[in-house]
């Protein structure tokens, strides 16, 4: 029934993939990126919080600081775009990094975990909002000059497919987990962490690691954001929307499998839009949707769609 | 203090037996062993190194390994993947692990096991994933927690030749164990643990008739009343 479902979901995705590439309109190229970003901060998201049952509030820290890092670097100091790239995804994973060990070292698990995220996320936001050196209120805004140099393209296709690579990079670092060592220990932590270290597993170590990939990759797709849109403020950034969306893609999808995220971000971003093309302009109605559907998704398919079946 | 005076050494490649009433302080004195409970004074020595400051997964590297005596499966895992985990610990490589899982599995008797979720397993499968997870690792001094409690007289039989085979392994064992028809047969050497002390030791006949551990069990008198009713 898994191997069906993979593969079922499998399929999709490709055909899916390859659809704005071979029917380019902008509507659908724009939707397809918007989808792939979701999809990367939501497979970093599913490191730490799927493989390794660290459910975190506030994964928007990490996308931020990757947007953040990489819009200053090149703003102030005139970084090649895809050196400040590379610089806010090590950020990224750095802050991971330093928020692992300290959250960590505390001892925090579950619901204190899950708060504190949020509050650091939240402290971020504001500090961004307020801070001159972030632009403020008022968000950074790179100047436009496509060029490829600059990691920006004149045609969305090409941006899409540098996105797709992103994702599938990704896909293939969580595949990768799930077969070494680190992944079964990962796992081990996850399910009994007292029975990890009675076998020798250093489980503060093992969940920093985790934790430091995880935000590497969200901040990853908060690059991607910002070298798409050119324009970031601490809201887009930092704000609570990218941490739910961010954790709620692999809960519909399949927490904890190489292929839920990916296919949570399709199934979120698509209602998303679709409401918003029936609904109109009222606001909101997108994220009522969204309420309902998560509800729905823990209610009646725990796993996810192509989630672990029979799990409690 | 739960554990007060319980100075005791374990000899290599022996089964060696720790009894006690319930509230002995039996499971602690397990935990400050493997590293899970730091004690305020004393210390504990390993092959001749103090490991007092080692947290659990340093002591489990060295060969300590514990076991539980509420059963703490990966349940979300299979069987296979529960024993792997133990075997990482010596192998770096996944498919190393995953056969040394299969080999283990099949010297504890959980071979037909191996594919099913460890939720599925009943207490006596648990019981033996416990003890499969633990030997994966290589242990050189094993911590058995009441592995044998909860299962049948058939299920306590079938049991008794596997924790005999490891000792004939060389793999030294502490055993906290209550059936003590198993305790007579396995054990070499048994300490008693009461209210933190250890108040008696010795080959099992003798702690048998002893009168500290006969009034341990029973109360202050006992002794006497089984002295004279034989």
């Amino acid at each position: 029934m898994r191997n069906t479902g993979m593969r079922l979901g499998w399929a999709l995705l490709l055909v899916l993939a390859a659809t704005p590439l071979l029917l380019p309109s902008n509507a659908l190229l724009n939707f397809g990126v918007g989808v792939l970003i979701a999809a990367l901060a939501a497979q970093g998201w599913n490191i730490i919080g799927g493989l390794g049952g660290q459910l975190s509030f506030g994964h928007a820290a990490f996308y931020g600081t990757g947007a953040y890092c990489a819009a200053l670097l090149q703003l102030r100091f005139g970084w090649n775009a895809f050196a400040a790239a590379g610089a806010g995804v090590v950020a990224g994973a750095t802050l991971g990094a330093a928020v692992g060990a300290v959250v960590f070292r505390a001892g925090l698990r579950g619901s204190y975990f899950a708060l504190v995220t949020l509050a650091i996320a939240e402290v971020l936001r504001i500090l961004a909002n307020a801070a001159p050196a972030t632009g403020g209120a008022a968000g950074l805004l790179l100047p436009l000059d496509a060029r490829p140099v600059n990691f920006q393209f004149a045609s969305r296709a090409a941006f899409y497919a540098v996105a797709l690579a992103c994702v599938g990079v990704a896909l293939a670092i969580t595949a990768w987990i799930t077969r070494t060592r680190f992944g079964a220990q990962l796992a081990a932590v996850r399910e009994n962490e007292d029975a990890a270290r009675a076998l020798g597993i250093d489980a503060f170590g093992i969940k920093v690691r985790a934790m430091t990939v995880s935000a590497g990759i969200t901040a990853a797709a908060g690059v991607l954001y910002l070298q798409y849109y050119l324009y970031i403020d601490s809201s887009i950034a930092y704000g609570t929307s990218v941490s739910v969306s961010a954790l709620l893609a692999p809960v519909i999808g399949g927490i904890g499998t190489v292929l839920g995220p990916v296919l949570g971000a399709v199934a979120l971003e698509g209602l998303g839009t679709l409401t918003r093309l029936v609904a109109g302009s009222r606001a909101g109605v997108d994220q009522v949707l969204f309420g309902v559907l998560l509800i729905a998704a823990i209610a009646f398919v725990p796993g996810g769609l192509v989630g672990r079946r029979g799990r409690p | 203090m739960a554990v007060a005076a319980a100075t005791f050494t374990v000899e290599r490649g022996t089964i060696t037996g720790l009894i006690g009433p319930n509230g002995a302080g039996k499971t602690t004195l397990f935990a400050i062993i493997a590293g899970f409970v730091t004690p305020t004074v004393g210390r504990v020595e390993f092959d001749g190194a103090d490991v007092t400051a080692e947290p659990p997964h340093r002591r489990a590297r060295r060969g300590i390994v514990r076991t539980f005596q509420i059963v703490q499966p990966f349940a979300g895992l299979s069987v296979r993947e529960n024993i792997a985990v133990g075997a990482h610990l010596r192998h770096a490589g996944r498919r190393q692990a995953l056969d040394t899982a299969t080999e283990v599995a099949s010297r504890v008797g959980l071979a037909a096991e191996l594919d099913k979720p460890a939720s599925a397993l009943t207490v006596a499968g648990r019981k033996r994933l416990e003890l499969a997870r633990a030997l994966a690792t290589r242990p050189t001094l094993l911590l058995l927690d009441e592995v044998l409690a909860g299962l049948n007289p058939s299920e306590v039989a079938a049991m008794l030749p596997i924790l005999r085979g490891l000792a004939q392994d060389g793999i030294t064992v502490l055993m906290i164990e209550h059936v003590m028809q198993a305790v007579m047969q396995l054990c070499g050497h048994i300490h008693v643990l009461a209210q933190g002390h250890i108040i008696a030791a010795g080959p099992p006949a003798a702690i048998c008739a002893d009168p500290a551990v006969i009034e341990a069990y029973f109360g202050a008198g006992a002794a006497r009343l089984t002295a004279v009713h034989g």
